[in-house]
């Protein structure tokens, strides 16, 4: 074990997810912080160091009642929260804390004491994309994909097989919001967002939180919880304007982020028996697993199509039926560390036997900013 | 009452040429003296090497379909369904934009299609360049 590892201890969601019309942003905040601490048995006073997106660790921190030493504010969106448990360590690793915090809570349905978000016209994406008819993320997130089709020969088909198979996962998990099965014929006639993007391949929109508590390894021992081992970190930012990404078939961040975290954790793609991808919108896990190398360039359709990421397949994805089935408050990357603390646990609704090696691989914004953490639950 | 409007820019002094361009019937881009590489979006220096000496340049407006989806949900200003595209442009950067006078459908949108460009006056300080398929 190096001298100054690090390890999750605390992991807990909301003690509900969908609805939640009776709790504000910053409840949901709070709701997951409690329940992360009474699940490795800490109270406000024990924590020294907090990290948030969304809010501010300043709200945070005082809502919760804490006094820490080091906090991170880092928001680039969903995949803020990788990037927090990735500073947290290199926090913890050289004593600015001993005991950090990350916090998620988002009312994205039922908006609830939420955040205004716009876009500034005097802003880059305000001057050279609004004027154009966007809405969010829908009309985004999926500018990229045709050019992806074209390039590669992909199908609507194809891309409709990644929400079929999250849903097979669902179905295997009690707190997913969408567990009927679904088919490929279900998902190309529902109604059209974007095209190519109809319903089923995009995210849901729901309430939730969670929260994660990292500390030393070497204290992990003394915790009443199985430790889950950080083995290696990555992160990267390209641009704020998805029209401007060098490569409308590859993530730039995600090419830097996964490969950092890979070497870092000193394994390869064929040592992972877990793997979460951010899954806002259904091409999001074929970008993934080209870009972090699980499979060459334009076969990532194809390997899903031919069930290797589905249930009983070789490579387990998106075990928690992910964005797409699970659950989506707008910020999601938390909830896909959670069922990766959670399948290194052994405590999973959908438990991949024997499984020692979790990634975990967010996106933020519109392909405009990356995080993925390597877990293990054996000690480096 | 009148229609509302899109989404309107509101310049900055970095890009306020691009604006005084489109107002002016041109598509403005920007070139490093140094490096030579063309570059959108506007700013007084280059991301590829970091010189400040670069020099504004009147685009071709020529280009083509790089990729784009057709967005069905109401937005002011817009009739659904239309198209959000981006450009290829002949001198290299891309920018997003609308296509104009072209059936918003998959199969009158073919990627790679040649398109030029078009100015749509939105008010006294803000033209918009959007596209249409290009006429030979």
């Amino acid at each position: 074990m190096r001298q100054k590892a690090v390890a999750v201890v605390g992991a807990a969601e909301t003690t509900q997810l969908g609805v939640i019309p009776d709790m504000s942003q910053i409840q949901l905040h709070a709701d997951a912080a409690l329940n992360a601490m009474a699940d490795c048995g800490l109270r406000p006073k024990d924590i020294d160091g907090v990290a948030t997106a969304g809010e501010t660790p300043v709200q945070i921190a005082h809502y919760l009642g804490i006094t820490p030493k080091w906090v991170d504010g880092t928001s680039v969106g969903g995949c803020s929260f990788m990037i927090h448990v990735r500073h947290a360590a290199a926090a913890i690793e050289a004593g600015l804390a001993h005991t950090v915090l990350i916090t998620h809570g988002e009312s994205g349905r039922s908006r609830v004491g939420t955040i205004p978000r716009s876009v500034p016209p005097s802003s880059l994406q305000g001057q050279f994309e609004q004027p154009y008819g966007p809405m969010g993320p829908p009309s985004l997130f999926t500018v990229p994909v045709l050019r992806y089709m074209k390039t590669y020969g992909v199908t609507e088909e194809q891309i409709a097989q990644v929400c079929v198979v999250q849903r097979e996962w669902a179905g295997k998990n009690p707190r997913a919001t969408f567990r009927n099965p679904i088919t490929t014929a279900d998902v190309l006639n529902s109604r059209m967002i974007a095209y190519p993007f109809r319903l089923l391949m995009c995210c849901l929109v729901t309430d939730g939180g969670g929260a994660l508590i990292l500390t030393s390894a070497e204290r992990a021992k003394d915790f009443p919880t199985k430790p889950v081992y950080i083995l290696g970190t990555g992160e990267s930012v390209e641009t704020p304007m998805v029209s401007q990404m060098e490569d409308f078939t590859s993530s730039r961040a995600f090419r830097v982020a996964g490969p950092t975290a890979f070497q870092q954790a000193g394994i390869s793609v064929k040592d992972v028996d877990h793997l979460m991808i951010y899954d806002a919108f259904a091409h999001l896990p074929i970008y993934g697993l080209e870009d972090l190398g699980f499979v060459p360039r334009g076969e990532a359709a194809r390997f899903i199509a031919e069930r290797n990421t589905a249930p009983g397949g070789r490579l387990p994805l998106n075990t928690n039926g992910g964005g797409l089935s699970y659950m989506h408050s707008g910020m999601y990357g938390m909830y896909a560390l959670q069922e990766s603390v959670r399948q290194m646990r052994g405590i999973a609704p959908a438990q991949i036997e024997g499984a020692k090696i979790s990634v975990c691989h967010g996106v933020g914004g519109m392909f405009a900013a990356s995080g993925t953490i390597i877990f293990s639950n054996e000690a480096p | 009452m009148p229609e509302p409007s899109r989404a309107l820019p509101q310049p900055t002094p970095e890009t306020q040429h691009f604006w005084d361009g489109t107002r002016e019937g041109e598509l403005r881009l920007q070139r490093c003296d140094g490096c030579g590489k063309a570059y959108f979006p506007p700013r007084p220096f280059c991301a590829s090497c970091g010189s400040r000496k670069v020099s504004v340049f009147k685009a071709s407006g020529k280009g083509t379909l790089w990729s784009y989806v057709i967005h069905h949900r109401p937005v002011a200003g817009f009739t659904p369904p239309y198209a959000i595209a981006v450009v290829q442009l002949a001198e290299g950067p891309r920018m997003m934009s609308n296509i104009v006078e072209c059936a918003q459908t998959p199969e009158a949108l073919q990627l790679d299609m040649p398109l030029e460009v078009v100015f749509e006056k939105q008010n006294d300080s803000i033209t918009l360049p959007l596209f249409r398929p290009a006429k030979g």
